[in-house]
């Protein structure tokens, strides 16, 4: 029997759904894991994003920051930040993903707040708005497109880089794939493949879900 | 064994005493690190931008080319091994077939970026001076492009550095045997943090290369700046 005959059993399986550590589990672990990062990172860039786009400063810092993250494996994160403070546990994997979704969400809210016509801001402080009243009724709105953008390039690389918590048994869908591994590719290929159908639908589907939320945010005239 | 004593004792992120005794190991995870990621490159360049010179001359082409590339750049590493090893087994094509997919698109867009950033005005001249398609494409468009590709290729280049530490999987890893192995040793520090550094150390490394070499075939670049 192949490997693909395998998985369409294995998925067939209602037991492989419902055990203690089956796919429903694995799937709401993984959306737990998911969600607590991507919040994370959007309370730590999008505060720091805004400021630095109004202030139209540090735009380097964004640059280099995301350059500088593209070089640090995940794997060296999810096995180092359990040694520290965090412990183990949920903790350290939440923050090691939010680590990789920070430079999308901060480079999208920097060019949001740059990309706010000066006209307009000059016009909305002639009314007398405050700098609050200002951010809130015509600098945010202006830039939801772009936080929208940026939040799923962030939820969607998270999601992504989220099944990579197997590998120190954090947790997740990637356990399923692990797990196959573990009892050996002649009996558990099929389990393998499962797993990686899984993933990657959880991504495409985000992926998808998301592209339909950015567009709904999105003025026609706006959108490419 | 004191070994087990002294390691509940103290478990220093950095040794020495770790460096010299697993040298060969450590040199043999490097070089193996450093020949997936520069087959990985080649493989996405030698690919890659043949199909960004397709989508540039049949422009119906280039919306196709570049959704399918973007659609295997949005399937997580994980599960784009777990596709390939039930076939193919957990040996080393596994991983260099995962890599080359994923640059890939970087190849591919970057170069297409590149190539449609040409101006008009010096593709009719190149046209009128007799130069045909094909040598157009090869003496005036692609040295224009070169600045894009050049971008593109140290993307991948960083990107494939981080990426192979996920060949763990199928114990083809790279530096990152060291990481995970060290994870699964104990929590041994000094192996994990040696497997990270010296990883994030190749990525910086090769891209200031391919930085250089960047300038190096674009002088004239150089004189603009």
């Amino acid at each position: 029997m192949n490997s693909f005959n395998q998985m369409i059993n294995w998925l067939n399986d209602p037991l492989n759904w419902t055990n203690p550590d089956g796919i429903v589990t694995r799937l709401l672990e993984h959306l737990r894991l998911s969600f607590g990062a991507v919040l994370l990172a959007c309370l730590v860039a999008w505060p720091i994003g805004i400021a630095l786009g109004r202030r139209g400063r540090g735009g380097g810092l964004v640059v280099v920051l995301s350059n500088a993250t593209q070089a640090i494996p995940v794997v060296a994160l999810l096995t180092i930040l359990p040694l520290t403070a965090l412990g183990f546990g949920a903790r350290p994997v939440i923050v090691a993903l939010a680590v990789f979704a920070v430079p999308p969400l901060l480079a999208t809210a920097y060019t949001g707040m740059r990309e706010v016509d000066p006209d307009v801001r000059d016009a909305a402080r002639g009314m007398g708005l405050s700098r609050w009243q200002l951010l809130r009724g015509v600098e945010l709105p202006l830039a939801v497109p772009y936080l929208a953008a940026g939040l799923r390039t962030a939820t969607v690389q998270v999601i992504a880089t989220a099944a990579l918590a197997a590998l120190v048994n954090g947790g997740g869908l990637g356990m399923i794939v692990s797990a196959g591994f573990g009892i050996g590719i002649a009996a558990g290929g099929g389990q393998i493949l499962a797993g990686g159908l899984l993933i990657a639908g959880l991504a495409l589907l985000a992926e998808a879900l998301l592209a339909w939320v950015q567009r709904r945010v999105t003025p026609a005239a706006r959108q490419t | 064994m004191s070994f087990l004593a002294q390691s509940a004792a103290a478990n220093p992120w950095f040794s020495w005493a770790y460096l010299r005794t697993n040298a060969d190991t450590i040199r043999a995870l490097v070089v193996e690190h450093l020949s997936f990621t520069v087959e990985a490159v080649a493989a996405a360049v030698v690919i890659g931008v043949p199909l960004a010179v397709l989508a540039y001359w049949v422009r119906p082409l280039s919306g196709p080319i570049l959704a399918s590339a973007g659609v295997l750049y949005t399937i997580p590493s994980l599960a784009l091994f777990a596709f390939i090893a039930p076939f193919l087994g957990t040996g080393r094509l596994t991983v260099l077939i995962g890599l080359v997919l994923y640059a890939l698109l970087l190849i591919i867009r970057s170069t297409l970026t590149g190539l449609s950033q040409v101006p008009p005005d010096v593709r009719e001249a190149a046209s009128a001076m007799g130069y045909g398609r094909l040598a157009r494409l090869l003496r005036v468009e692609l040295p224009l492009a070169l600045p894009g590709l050049v971008t593109g290729v140290r993307l991948a280049t960083v990107s494939t550095v981080a990426l192979v530490t996920v060949g763990v999987l199928v114990g083809k890893g790279g530096l990152g045997q060291l990481i995970i192995g060290g994870f699964r040793n104990n929590f041994y520090k000094a192996e994990i943090a040696t497997g990270a550094v010296l990883c994030v150390a190749l990525a910086v490394l090769l891209d200031l290369l391919l930085a250089g070499f960047g300038r190096l075939v674009t002088p004239w670049r150089r004189e603009r700046a």
